[in-house]
């Protein structure tokens, strides 16, 4: 027999309900309405249908845009993860070291984005930078002001110094979370380090792993300010990422309609990854 | 109402059609609770994921449709409310 569970609990949602009602359910309502009119000014809007969602997804500019930011958002995480868990690996267990560590590490973490992008911005000029200055001095020819490449390099580097350390915080604790029993079994089998790290300590982090990678992939998915602030998304339109074009398109140009139907899409890409991960961190939770 | 913030009456419709949806499912919880089962989805799921699904995927296929064909989007509604029923019979 299945118990029928009482649901009159729910009831006590209804205060947050109404929360995020005014906060995000009428808000997503409006962009839904938005995209479908060409709205001039108050009461001079035209029902333009479908319209818009058309033109977006045959625009060049923003498939360019796209395409740009799912390569940033998997060279971030193909980085960052890898790297944060090798940090963890080699922070100190416990102790005053393991204290100064999470401090240090925590530092970029407490940096607002647009500061980050200044430092960079500074860091990277080749006349009072001392990155710039320095690659300019070895003879490496740096510019990430014209230079694609460069202006790339030195985003994905800013962001895997303003992120990796979440992955390696995140990662530390789950470390620390497996017991010495498993290590002690591991060293009686005479177990190789690679063999421990394989079978013992990434399985145990698994679940942790699957939180960073959302975390930095959602984060890295929207970024805006740091690049804005570090190249103006330059030179071009190379590092111009979605959200900047979003808001080009929607406060530069005041092309409601448009931006409307393009922020559509990118919340429906945004909910399917969200689901995704959201779903293969609840079957892992189901294995245990 | 309706003209408040320039709502037009497809959005409402839309808006109108999915509240309705969930309503009705809240009842339909109610009145016979479900439970998790595995169907032709590689995960187990409940009613509710497997509506979830649905409607995220028929918001992928009117999308699809706009992308790569002129066909009027009641086919791309068609497509996806079998889609739908077939997900929530089968999933």
């Amino acid at each position: 027999m299945n118990k029928v569970p009482n649901n009159r609990a729910w009831w006590l949602v209804l205060p947050v309900f109404i929360l995020v009602a005014f906060s995000a359910l009428i808000p997503l309502m409006t962009v839904v309405n938005y995209s479908v009119q060409d709205i001039f000014g108050p009461g001079n809007a035209y029902y333009v249908g479908t319209e818009w969602f058309r033109e977006v997804l045959a625009d060049e500019r923003l498939r360019e845009s796209l395409l740009r930011q799912f390569l940033f958002s998997g060279a971030v995480l193909a980085i960052q993860i890898p790297l944060g868990i090798g940090v963890a690996l080699m922070m100190p267990k416990s102790g005053i070291k393991a204290s100064l560590c999470l401090i240090l590490l925590a530092v970029p973490l407490l940096i607002p984005w647009n500061v980050v992008g200044t430092i960079w911005q500074i860091f990277g000029r080749g006349d009072i930078g001392l990155f710039g200055w320095g690659l300019n001095a070895l003879g490496v020819d740096y510019n990430y002001t014209g230079n694609t490449v460069d202006a790339w390099l030195t985003v994905l580097l800013m962001d895997v110094w303003h992120w990796t350390p979440l992955v390696a915080l995140l990662c530390y604790s789950g470390l620390r979370a497996i017991p010495e029993a498993f290590y002690q079994a591991a060293e009686i089998d005479r177990a190789s380090k690679w063999a421990v790290f394989r079978y013992i300590q990434l399985p145990r982090l698994k679940s942790v792993l699957v939180i960073a990678v959302l975390l930095r992939f959602m984060d890295s998915f929207m970024i805006y300010t740091e690049p804005f602030v570090l190249t103006g998304g330059g030179p071009g339109s190379s590092t111009t990422f979605l959200s900047q074009t979003l808001t080009t398109m929607a406060i530069g140009q005041f092309d409601i309609g448009r931006a409307a139907a393009f922020s559509l899409i990118y919340f429906l890409i945004v909910l399917l990854v969200s689901w995704l991960f959201f779903t293969a961190i609840t079957h892992l939770d189901k294995e245990k | 109402m309706i003209a408040w913030m320039n709502w037009t009456p497809s959005v409402a419709i839309f808006f109108a059609v999915i509240a309705g949806i969930l309503a009705f499912m809240t009842v339909y919880e109610v009145v016979s609770p479900c439970t998790e089962r595995k169907g032709f989805l590689p995960i187990s799921t409940t009613r509710g994921d497997r509506l979830f699904i649905g409607l995220l995927s028929a918001a992928y296929i009117h999308l699809a449709f706009l992308a790569v064909s002129d066909i009027t989007l009641w086919v791309a509604l068609a497509v996806s409310v079998v889609w739908l029923l077939v997900l929530l019979r089968w999933g």
